[in-house]
């Protein structure tokens, strides 16, 4: 089975519905095995019980930026392969990864209440990950404002390549500004160096939360697909109805029936 | 290349003719620079402490204003199917349109800063560092802009949603620039640095921005 094999909806959904349950099963595995180890990591020795925030924190973090690679590859293939599958991965994949941002972005401000003493700091990490956030939601922004699929895929790819091509700029950019700012007032979290009691549960819910994601996307893939062909079909039958009225007044505009996409 | 320049100076002259749009921009500039003292108070030393954000924001903003008109006016009367399909390729002619659109909308309100910066009390040095920012960073906005004009001309949306998707890519120019300037007039830092990146930031738009551009061009056009 090939990536050219599943331009074919049909056989995507066919192997989405045997694919899915195992991967919803994994996920449901691997997170209820992370939580529990989560749970019962020691606290940390400066932090106390808040370091378990960081279990939800940094995958969701992970994720918002894997998301958006995953849309890039999503783009090229929409730009350069003209796959028909690629516009309707990113634009499941946008939402998405904009829940995934405004978690790592919740979760890191609940963090940084006890830790900061207070919830927003103009760390160049936050903020990068704001102008993240704010890039989803332009994108999906974007994907609202066009009611023709096709067309709306094709300038949210230019965008999302874009984007992908910005953001370490931004990144870095950021990280200067604050440099520039800010002397090195803000408390930094954690060393470099994990315990091992640390890692392995983090690990897990690394991997639990990106199988959480390949789920949600394949699901909201299927959604989107299932969704264009019921638009499809109104059209149709509203191009029928049309045709069937103008037959019925004894016009013959036989291209009425034509125009359903 | 007869082509382009003939591109280049066709715009030029649309835009700085009755219903071109060009200057708006300046006056714009001085509106919203004009607006900043009721906002933050007629504090003199205050208004030369913000006043390189300030010109930086105003500038920023009306160069945003005036890039709908860089596709959209040419995109109503056909000449951009013309362009489209012309043998000058399409990125070279974005390119030409945006320089075009650079050097009308643009350069008038680095001119006009010095104007403005005596209304926020910038002295002599503060005035020129952030003209000369100005001048190096420009052409990013534009460029990064032109992605922005090239959506909206495609999918015949304009206004809200392009400032929504452009202004976020316009932030390491915002911080550059202002960085500069700031350098430029209480340090510590060196000027050239940042300056330096913020010139950088400008070759790299001026490559991938038409790119871009003519991608959502071709593929959005019908």
């Amino acid at each position: 089975m090939t990536l050219i094999d599943l331009a074919n909806p049909t056989r995507f959904l066919a192997l989405t519905t045997r694919v899915l349950p195992w991967l919803a099963g994994a996920t449901v595995i691997l997170l209820a095995i992370g939580l529990y180890q989560s749970a019962y990591a020691p606290d940390d020795y400066q932090q106390g019980a808040t370091v378990k925030i960081m279990f939800i924190h940094v995958p969701n973090a992970w994720l918002s930026m894997f998301v958006w690679g995953v849309m890039s590859i999503a783009s090229l293939g929409t730009l350069v392969w003209r796959h028909p599958l690629a516009d309707v991965a990113a634009k499941a994949a946008a939402p998405i990864g904009a829940s995934f941002t405004f978690l790592a972005l919740l979760t890191g401000s609940l963090w940084g209440r006890p830790m900061w003493g207070t919830y927003w700091e103009w760390d160049a990490r936050l903020t990068s990950v704001l102008i993240l956030f704010l890039m989803y939601l332009g994108l999906m922004a974007l994907w609202r404002a066009v009611d023709d699929p096709s067309r709306a895929a094709r300038a949210a790819a230019v965008l999302t390549l874009v984007g992908a091509i910005n953001l370490p700029i931004i990144k870095f950019s950021v990280d200067w500004w604050n440099t520039l700012h800010q002397p090195a007032s803000v408390m930094r979290m954690g060393g470099s160096t994990l315990d091992k009691s640390f890692l392995i549960p983090l690990l897990v819910m690394a991997i639990g939360f990106t199988l959480l994601f390949v789920t949600l996307h394949l699901a909201a893939m299927r959604n989107e697909i299932l969704r264009r062909r019921v638009r499809s079909l109104q059209m149709m039958q509203a191009s029928r109805v049309a045709f069937s009225n103008e037959v019925g007044t004894g016009s013959h505009q036989e291209n009425a029936s034509t125009g359903a996409a | 290349m007869t082509a382009l320049s003939a591109l280049i100076r066709r715009d030029i002259r649309i835009a700085l003719r009755v219903g071109g749009g060009a200057l708006i921009g300046v006056l714009f500039f001085l509106t919203v620079v004009v607006l900043m003292p009721f906002a933050v108070g007629p504090d003199l030393a205050l208004l030369s402490r913000l006043g390189p954000a300030i010109l930086w924001l105003g500038a920023l903003l009306a160069s945003l204003l005036t890039l709908d008109r860089l596709f959209m006016a040419d995109h109503e009367d056909g000449s951009l199917d013309l362009i489209t399909m012309s043998r000058t390729p399409l990125e070279l002619a974005c390119a030409a349109k945006a320089l075009a659109h650079w050097l009308a909308a643009g350069l008038p309100l680095i001119v006009a800063t010095p104007v403005l910066g005596l209304l926020l009390n910038l002295d002599m040095v503060a005035t020129s560092a952030v003209a000369l920012t100005l001048l190096a960073g420009t052409p990013a906005l534009t460029f990064t802009g032109m992605i922005g004009a090239g959506l909206a001309v495609t999918l015949h949306r304009g206004g809200l949603l392009m400032a929504v998707l452009v202004l976020p890519l316009s932030i390491p120019v915002l911080i550059f620039g202002v960085a500069a300037s700031q350098a430029a007039i209480v340090g510590p830092m060196t000027f050239g640095a940042p300056f330096s990146i913020l010139c950088a930031l400008s070759l790299v738009s001026l490559v991938v921005g038409p790119f871009a551009a003519a991608a959502s061009l071709r593929h959005g056009l019908d």
